[in-house]
């Protein structure tokens, strides 16, 4: 695991709390939809949190699928659940909400949980050879991602 | 009958979750991995390669489907039971779908990580 790859998992985790969080606020402003009155979803999509929460989750949902391309769906799925962890310490530290007993033996659940998951290898299976792309590595220096160097390769860390 | 219909809907997030996560899962795979590629040939053959994978494309139809169901589900339940029964079966449902379809070697160590993480979940989202 580099440190881009935890940056991947740390987005899906921060992603799907604030993008879920979002979207409830702004639905709650909005109150309830139904299949009878349509309309109510187009004024749901106009509701600025709502916006937000979509953009958030969009995001959520393209990290997620960077991460299962190099990893196992029972190694990414546990980072997912830590958004509730973060939710509930915002809950706590930020809104000053009472966080009950029951809680915070699930954050530790969860928390222990993801532990056991990361101290494992993040791929178990032979991976599928990549489609095709295959190109000669010559010349394509230049063509590089601008965040492409912070990657350290595997045990060449300084 | 109220009750039936909650569990109904619960029972259909999880179904297509699980489906959803599952097709995801494999079409990443057969992307490859995403950095690697991105360095490699840049971002827009990496985004091409994955909308037009028919497995991406099914399971995001699955996904859809979970979160409509979701949406019928919480008109119908409560929220306090529906998202977290959801979540938490879901997360057993993946585990076992993994093994299965995925080939991955589900190992005692990861099976107690996702038994924790679902009986956390049920009790946070509670």
């Amino acid at each position: 695991m580099t440190f881009d790859k935890y940056l991947v998992l740390g987005g899906v985790t921060v992603f799907a709390a604030s993008g879920d969080s979002m979207l409830s606020h702004g639905m709650q402003e909005t109150g309830g939809i139904s299949l009878r009155h349509l309309t109510l979803v187009i004024a749901a999509l106009l509701n600025p949190w709502v916006a937000i929460g979509i953009l958030l989750l969009l995001g959520f949902f393209a990290t997620y699928m960077i991460a299962l391309s190099w990893a196992d769906l029972t190694y990414v799925m546990p980072a997912t659940s830590m958004g509730y962890v973060l939710l509930a310490l915002i809950a706590r530290f930020v809104l000053h909400e009472h966080v009950s007993a029951l809680r915070w033996l699930g954050i530790a659940l969860i928390t222990g949980g993801v532990g056991f998951v990361a101290g494992g290898p993040e791929l178990t299976t032979h991976r599928a050879a990549p489609i095709k792309s295959e190109q000669p590595p010559s010349g394509s220096d230049s063509q590089e991602a601008p965040g492409a160097a912070n990657a350290t390769p595997r045990g060449v860390k300084p | 009958m109220r009750t039936l219909y909650t569990w109904g809907a619960i029972l259909a997030i999880v179904l297509a979750s699980v489906v959803g996560d599952i097709l995801l899962s494999r079409a990443m795979k057969e992307v490859g991995d995403v950095g690697k590629l991105w360095k490699r040939s840049g971002l827009i053959p990496v985004v091409k390669s994955t909308l037009g994978n028919p497995n991406f494309l099914l399971g995001l139809i699955a996904t859809a489907m979970a979160f409509f169901s979701m949406l019928f589900g919480l008109s119908w339940g409560d929220v306090s039971l529906v998202a977290p029964a959801a979540a938490s079966l879901t997360f057993i449902g993946n585990a076992v779908a993994a093994r299965i379809f995925l080939h991955e070697k589900v190992d005692q160590r990861r099976w107690i990580a996702v038994s924790l993480v679902a009986v956390g979940v049920a009790l946070l989202a509670g």
